[in-house]
């Protein structure tokens, strides 16, 4: 490790491991937009899983403000994967039959 | 490094790591390797989440979900229902003591949902071992912003318009203190950290040295640099393994990264830290028997003045600060002045960090604005009383404090509105009490402590005390007259008008606020014999319902001291005289015909 011999040093230092702990800030801030993607034993056959990798993957290109976690089954078998959409104080929004195209019509519209 | 789509963080405070958090994280991440799942779920461990009663705590982010109690052998299903399948494991939740339901995550838990974290900002959330996680979090940009942008001038003048008052106890204007000691001129001078937290019950120095080491490294450092002292020194006792062991990491990594040292960011500036360890007698917390103490001498209070900030260790200008005010530093030179000093009340800047104990639902560590209520705290920190038993007193600043009432529930918490009643902020332990607290016990409680750390160096603490232990102990026991309550109230004038260090002065306190605010219970011991709380032993009556008994014999031939007299199939009587109160009779009678009175 070079040694840090200035503020610019900090700064870089920072930069480089800013990314580490990126997930667990978002998660403690309040006022964000939460994606939960439905991970229960159908949602997971029908793909969620890598809808759930598709938006962290979108999120992070993107750099929003959005916190993507799994959740529990939405009890909606028949139109998995579903997602709930949750927007500070107000009611949440779930979709089903998300695709990959689904998936950036939403972040268009609610990512910020 | 790859970006981990989930954090597990593993409480490692001295709690949780005593109910074996080290092995669940072990298991989590061997769990991760066999499901694959290494490089996308990281596994921490942090320091303490406060809630260390229901640890071992595990804390997943960015969901927020929030287990205790958990065991290693919880960590397989943690991943493969949680993790795997996003399905919380509930049995390991939190339940709300009021409405019995779990809760789904720490956002939504009354606990945490009144506080406000600023010295505890890191505890619980970043690795306390890893550098690079505190400068994440704007580790060491403080310090860097204090050496290569501001004067030692500004920085204390920052310092003081914040309003930040000592924590450790006497609230004294952190900036004020640190102006002296820059003023003092001398070849050499020195920064010490006060890590001896000796009030029983108390933890807040402890939690923050193992959640969040760097903190105090940079706030020292920054001392050093307002007061223009380049060594630094932190007495810490030596129970505390787990937090001096992540302290010489992180001294170890901030050498390594160059952070603490010579030519700190390119100046001329350099600082470094030692350790030194005390043996954990109370009165070494006071600056100056810590000062001696540390120079291999007595730890023994001498007069002041001279106050540290004059002569000190070695003889030279020295400023003491404890722990959680150096917390609060970097912050405050990040966010500014003018951001800390709106919060809290108009002479009580900032937040407090206290050790909630007693009988309550959620006791731990809080960390609450000033000028919050008791009410607040108590009932929805606190979840209540337990057992939705009746609120009787709390008990804040420890030895030196004293009890609180029902009258000052809705009073703003701060420094001045707790000497006012009575009490005093002290270090931060506060301790609730329900109607089954005896107030002349606590008292005695706390007097004994005194007498046990007293250093016995002048003589109103070292025979003083001990005399009002007795009376208070004669009280106890039924003994006490009308004559010992005054005595008792003259003795602890005197001895806080005399006592040579803060210890003796304030050693009178937990007896002077109660007799103040409980005085019918200390009469009600002396007149009446009596003890309204079950608490004092010696004046616990069994009595046999006369009228009940049916003279069925068990009590008799249980009573380990032959204290039960009477004819089979008539009613029994207990001789009071031989009665050593042990209980036995009342959980034989399977007619409740025997009552403690
Ligand atoms: C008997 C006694 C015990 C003390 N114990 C401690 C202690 O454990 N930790 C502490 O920080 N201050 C303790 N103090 C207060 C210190 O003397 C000193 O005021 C303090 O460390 C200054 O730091 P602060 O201004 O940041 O609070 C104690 C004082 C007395 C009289
Ligand atoms: S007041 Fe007590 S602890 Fe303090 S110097 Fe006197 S004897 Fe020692
Ligand atoms: S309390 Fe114990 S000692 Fe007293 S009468 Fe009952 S059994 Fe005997
Ligand atoms: S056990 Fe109860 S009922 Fe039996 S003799 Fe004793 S007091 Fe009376
Ligand atoms: S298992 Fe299909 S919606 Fe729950
Ligand atoms: S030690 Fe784990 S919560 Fe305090």
């Amino acid at each position: 490790m070079a040694q840090i011999k200035s503020l610019k040093d900090l700064e870089s230092f920072k930069n480089s491991v800013k990314e580490q702990i990126d997930t667990r800030v978002k998660g403690n801030q309040d006022g964000l937009v939460q994606i939960k993607v439905a991970m229960a034993t159908c949602g997971i056959s029908a793909g969620a899983k890598s809808i759930y990798n598709y938006f962290l993957e979108k999120v992070d290109e993107k750099k929003l403000d959005v916190v993507v976690y799994q959740t529990d089954c939405m009890g909606r078998c028949n139109e998995e994967p579903t997602v709930e959409v949750a927007l500070p104080n107000q009611e949440s929004i779930i979709f089903g039959n998300v695709d990959k195209a689904k998936v950036d019509e939403i972040l268009e519209k609610y990512g910020k | 490094m790859a970006k981990f789509k989930m954090h597990i963080l593993v409480c490692g405070g001295t709690g949780c790591t005593a109910s074996k958090s080290q092995e669940i994280a072990d298991r989590l991440k061997s769990n991760l390797l066999e499901k694959g799942l290494e490089n996308e779920v990281q596994v921490i461990l942090t320091g303490c989440f406060g809630f260390c009663e229901k640890g071992p705590i595990v804390k997943i982010m960015p969901d927020n979900t929030f287990y205790t109690e958990v065991k290693p052998e919880d960590a397989q299903e943690i991943i493969e229902e949680h993790i795997i399948k996003g399905r919380k494991v509930t049995r390991l939740l939190y339940t709300d003591p009021d409405k019995k339901e779990h809760v789904a995550d720490a956002k939504h838990m009354g606990f945490y949902k009144k506080q406000l974290r600023i010295a505890l900002r890191n505890c619980g959330f970043i690795d306390p071992e890893n550098i690079g996680e505190y400068i994440a979090c704007d580790g060491y940009a403080a310090v860097a912003k204090c050496l290569t942008e501001m004067t030692p001038e500004q920085v204390i003048n920052e310092i003081k318009l914040s309003g930040l008052r000592g924590r450790g106890g006497g609230g004294f204007p952190t900036g004020m203190k640190w102006e002296i000691a820059s003023k003092n001129h001398a070849d050499q001078k020195y920064v010490v950290c006060n890590a001896d937290e000796g009030d029983p019950g108390a933890f807040m120095d402890r939690s923050i040295l193992e959640g969040d080491p760097h903190s105090i490294i940079e706030a020292m450092t920054i001392n050093g640099y307002a007061i223009g002292a380049t060594k630094g020194l932190v007495y810490i006792r030596a129970e505390y393994p787990l937090a001096i062991h992540r302290l010489q990491v992180a001294i170890a990594q901030a050498r390594e990264y160059g952070v603490l040292g010579n030519n700190l960011f390119g100046t001329d500036f350099n600082f470094d830290i030692e350790l030194r360890y005390g043996a954990g007698a109370f009165v070494c917390g006071e600056e100056t028997a810590l000062i001696h103490s540390m120079e291999g001498k007595r730890g023994e209070p001498t007069f002041k003045p001279p106050f540290p900030a004059q002569s000190g260790y070695l003889q030279k200008p020295t400023n003491v600060n404890n722990v959680e005010t150096y917390a609060n530093i970097p912050i405050i030179i990040l966010k500014g002045a003018n951001w800390f000093n709106k919060i809290g009340t108009e002479k009580s800047k900032g937040t407090k960090v206290f050790a909630l104990a007693g009988q309550i639902n959620n006791v731990g560590l809080i960390e609450v604005p000033m000028g919050i209520t008791l009410r607040e705290v108590i009932y929805e920190i606190g979840g209540g009383i337990k057992g939705g038993r009746q609120f009787k007193a709390v008990q804040t600043g420890g030895p030196s404090g004293g009890c609180l009432t029902e009258k000052h529930l809705d009073t703003p918490i701060d420094y001045d509105n707790l000497i006012a009643a009575g009490s005093m902020m002290g270090s931060g332990g506060m301790v609730v009490m329900d109607e089954t607290s005896c107030m002349v016990a606590i008292a005695k409680f706390y007097l004994e402590f005194t007498c046990e750390e007293s250093c016995g160096k002048c003589s109103p603490c070292r025979i003083g005390n001990k005399r009002m232990l007795e009376i208070l102990d004669k009280i106890t026991k039924g003994n006490g007259t009308m004559e010992d309550l005054e005595n008792l109230k003259n003795l602890a004038g005197v001895i806080k008008d005399t006592a040579l260090c803060g210890l003796g002065q304030t050693s009178p306190n937990p007896i002077l606020s109660t007799l103040t605010n409980f005085w019918d219970e200390y009469v009600e011991h002396v007149q009446d014999k009596k003890c309204r709380a079950g608490a004092c032993k010696s004046l616990m009556r069994y009595v046999i319902d006369q009228s009940v008994c049916v003279g069925c014999t068990a009590c008799a031939r249980n009573c380990p001291v032959n204290a039960i007299q009477g004819e089979k199939k008539t009613p029994h009587t207990i001789n009071l005289e031989l009665c050593i109160k042990c209980g036995t009779c009342i959980e034989k009678c399977k007619f409740n015909a025997i009552s403690i009175q």
